[in-house]
């Protein structure tokens, strides 16, 4: 683990939980890290890409960490989305950063 | 019978620029797709975005890449069954394949192509319990044939583009029309937007909004719709149809039963030679498929499609030697009678 790689936890559609290492020095998404570790079947992570245009990333936002606030493209497409909770986000939205640092967050079904 | 040379399940930019290769070879393209048009993902989900990464088009927006793609192939006369999904795949004794779709349309080929993307589009449909007993009987995905709702009350559900263009067309040919949001604010093309409005402040269409329609009721055919609104009080609303219109998402659907080897929701090919399948004939070009180091990106795609169509040749003329053309050199000979060329120098003697 290099001093720029931080700690986050990933509970899949089956509930098992991944203990991942995230890189915050190449610009990737919670989206492409879920993708990267092939925690889901990659066709039904991140179908547009990332543009906040499909919701088949939501996740579910499971400890207290400071988020970056969601776009008015985030929150158009949440409100279309299904299994919408309180704290559903698109992880397509969230860069990671370093103080990201051991979040917890949990798939949502796939719709 | 639809015959071609090489039918294409896909009619998205890869599919596109296949029948562009196809044709410098001499070789006519059958295009089968489910969308009612052609473009794939650049038309479907994000047609107005720049795309960046195409060689030579420091920025071009994805639906005028696809117009330029459709202007490429042009000349070579593609046919196109849209709106159909490709379902069964049946080897022939001469090993050409027959192609049948949903609507039972035959396509008849001795090469398949399988440039599907991430698969076939189908609507996202929203969680209410009995909804598939109404599917045909007043909750529709897609609207097809508009005439379908003349004089009847419909409900649309959606915030997006599609619900708010919708609305708009439906509202001249329905009796009534409600649309009903999560939201107060609707993500669409400002013009839709503002046409909404008007088309509210006339009484032409309803707008119930923050509102999510949460149960279906009819004997046989759909009568009502529940809605909870954002109080969590409930009402019963009167319609024929309900319209929910929350985007698409892709599946790799029946392709995934045609005995392809497959592997992580992609059909494996040959990269180091043609992107053909395991079963001879039968090509995966573009995101739809997979090998080592694959990488989903339209201008890989473009590339698969080039080396898929000099092995399809090879297939279709046995027997012929072929050497590499240039279309510089060349120009590009259409089916239809179309010729282009460089022009002639000026070969002139300055005295």
């Amino acid at each position: 683990m290099s001093k720029n790689d931080i700690n986050i936890f990933i509970t899949d559609r089956k509930g098992a939980i991944h203990d991942v290492i995230a890189p915050t020095d190449m610009s990737i998404n919670l989206m492409e890290l879920i993708k990267i570790h092939e925690i889901e079947n990659d066709a039904s992570i991140g179908v547009c890409g990332g543009m906040a245009m499909c919701a088949s990333c939501q996740c579910y936002i499971e400890s207290e960490h400071d988020l970056i606030p969601k776009s008015d493209d985030e929150e158009a497409m949440l409100s279309e989305a299904f299994y919408l909770e309180k704290n559903s986000r698109l992880s397509c939205q969230i860069p990671i950063s370093t103080n990201l640092n051991n979040l917890r967050i949990k798939i949502a079904p796939e719709s | 019978m639809i015959k071609s040379d090489i039918l294409i399940i896909g009619a998205g930019p890869v599919g596109l620029f296949a029948v562009f290769e196809a044709g410098l070879l001499k070789m006519k393209c059958h295009l089968i797709d489910i969308l009612p048009k052609p473009g794939g993902q650049c038309s479907e989900i994000y047609p107005k975005k720049p795309i960046y990464d195409i060689p030579a088009y420091p920025e071009i927006l994805a639906d005028d890449l696809v117009d330029k793609l459709m202007e490429q192939c042009s000349q070579f006369q593609p046919g196109f069954t849209l709106g159909e999904r490709a379902m069964t795949i049946d080897k022939q004794e001469d090993n050409s394949f027959i192609v049948t779709t949903d609507k039972g349309t035959k396509h008849a080929s001795p090469i398949v192509v399988i440039a599907g993307g991430l698969g076939s589009f189908e609507p996202r449909k929203p969680l209410i319990d009995n909804i598939s007993k109404f599917e045909g009987f007043g909750v529709e995905y897609f609207i097809k044939e508009p005439n379908l709702f003349k004089d009847k009350k419909i409900v649309i559900a959606g915030g997006g583009d599609s619900a708010l263009d919708w609305a708009v067309v439906l509202c001249e040919i329905a009796s009534e029309v409600t649309l009903i949001h999560r939201r107060n604010e609707f993500r669409g093309a400002l013009d839709s937007v503002d046409k909404v409005q008007q088309l509210k402040n006339l009484n032409k269409i309803k707008i119930i909004t923050p509102a999510e329609v949460i149960g279906l009721n009819g004997e046989n055919n759909l009568e009502s719709i529940t809605i909870q609104n954002f109080d969590k009080s409930t009402e019963d609303i009167q319609t024929n149809y309900f319209i929910p219109l929350f985007g698409l998402s892709p599946k790799l659907g029946p392709i995934s039963s045609w005995g392809l080897e497959i592997e992580k929701n992609a059909i494996k090919v040959n990269n180091s030679l043609d992107y053909q399948t395991n079963i001879p004939g039968i090509y995966a070009i573009g995101d739809v498929n997979t090998y080592p180091g694959k990488l989903k990106l339209i201008l890989c795609g473009f590339h698969e499609a080039a080396l898929m169509c000099q092995s399809a040749f090879k297939i279709l003329n046995p027997n012929k030697k072929f050497l590499l053309k240039y279309t510089t050199v060349s120009g590009v000979e259409g089916f239809d009678g179309s010729h282009k060329k460089a022009p002639k120098a000026v070969i002139k003697t300055i005295s």
